[in-house]
């Protein structure tokens, strides 16, 4: 998103630029917005939390004798009168690639300074990651009625549990705090803060629909732990 | 570079690549979804989940979040870390096969 030019400074293209940039002065990330770099420095440190807690989970699953309980029948819904496997997760991640669509769209609209747009796309996003945290609380309640404990659980390796519990839980406060901060932006945006360049209520730097794009790469990472623990923890 | 001039110069892409990608991202779930469906087992589907699932996140960062259009020293910056991701995935690998030979050497075998 970033086109930047800057007078005195010839931009480089692809890895002789990269030495460029590094090597000059005062910015290295040329023409990105502050706020926008450390989003980045932030998902990256998230990146390796998540990789941390899904190695843990493979280095668990891995070293047990017991077997591990079949996902494709735990997660399975009964639905009139048939069985239906992962359809309760396969949902959930539509409802979330939409969500991700929507925002996507909404930081495009943002920088077209279509405020109305942009604000509803804002809003269909955070009802997105609402319905999404509904159905992981709906899922986990069914798991918990069933007999899944952190510590033991009646499907098999007693690990699942804890691993289950955690990596979704941490995933779905990702996305609560996601949707709090989509309703907070979709008032901010209705409301012309960022046409107006109102400041902000903890800062004293000027609205700006970039703010926009550093939510909605808040978000798409969101999505982008989903697409790995769909793989691997529900898939696999 | 002045405050005025960044938010003449910021280009917005057109709303075609945006649903593209949205779409691919529906149809690749769909299929990692029908892998579960159809019980593919063994290498068959370990394969498949692992390309869907890297073609999914890829597409997510490079369009989703513009990290096709970034400059190097913001995507080599987001992107070389991940190798040491890579590197504890190794070591655990080894790890957790240690720990199930021993696992399983002791209960047969006996302390």
């Amino acid at each position: 998103m970033s086109d930047p030019k800057i007078e005195g400074y010839e931009f480089k293209p692809g890895f002789s630029g990269m030495a460029a940039d590094t090597a000059s002065d005062q910015t290295m990330f040329k023409g990105v917005h502050w706020g926008k770099a450390m989003m980045w420095i932030f998902l990256l440190s998230d990146t390796f939390i998540f990789s941390c807690f899904l190695i843990s989970y493979m280095k668990g699953r891995g070293s047990t004798p017991v077997e591990w309980p079949n996902p494709s029948e735990v997660f399975g819904l009964h639905v009139f009168g048939v069985d239906v496997p992962l359809l309760l997760i396969a949902i959930m991640t539509f409802v979330l690639i939409t969500s991700s669509g929507t925002m996507a769209l909404a930081v495009k609209y943002g920088y077209e300074k279509n405020r109305k747009m942009c604000g509803w796309l804002i809003l269909a996003t955070a009802i997105g990651g609402l319905t999404f945290v509904g159905m992981q609380a709906f899922e986990w309640s069914k798991l918990i009625h069933e007999g899944v404990r952190p510590w033991e659980n009646p499907f098999g390796a007693p690990q699942f549990g804890s691993f289950f519990f955690m990596i979704t839980g941490f995933h779905g406060t990702h996305v609560s705090i996601g949707v709090i901060f989509l309703f907070i932006y979709a008032y901010k945006t209705f409301a012309g803060h960022y046409d107006e360049q109102k400041r902000g209520w903890f800062t004293s730097i000027r609205g700006d629909y970039v703010e926009i794009e550093i939510l909605g790469l808040y978000w798409h990472f969101v999505d982008l732990v989903w697409v790995f623990i769909f793989a691997f923890f529900y898939l696999w | 570079m002045d405050e005025t001039n960044k938010k003449e110069q910021t280009t917005t892409h057109k709303i075609g690549i945006y649903l593209w990608i949205w779409g691919l991202l529906f149809v690749l779930s769909f299929f990692s979804y029908m892998v579960d469906w159809y019980q593919f087992q063994g290498l068959l589907r370990w394969s498949l989940i692992l390309i869907f699932m890297f073609l999914k996140a890829g597409l997510i960062m490079a369009f989703f979040m513009h990290l096709f259009w970034e400059r190097y020293a913001l995507v080599n910056v987001l992107l070389w870390p991940m190798t040491a991701i890579a590197c504890f995935i190794f070591l655990m690998v080894a790890e957790f096969k240690y720990t199930l030979f021993t696992r399983l050497f002791y209960f047969f075998v006996g302390g």
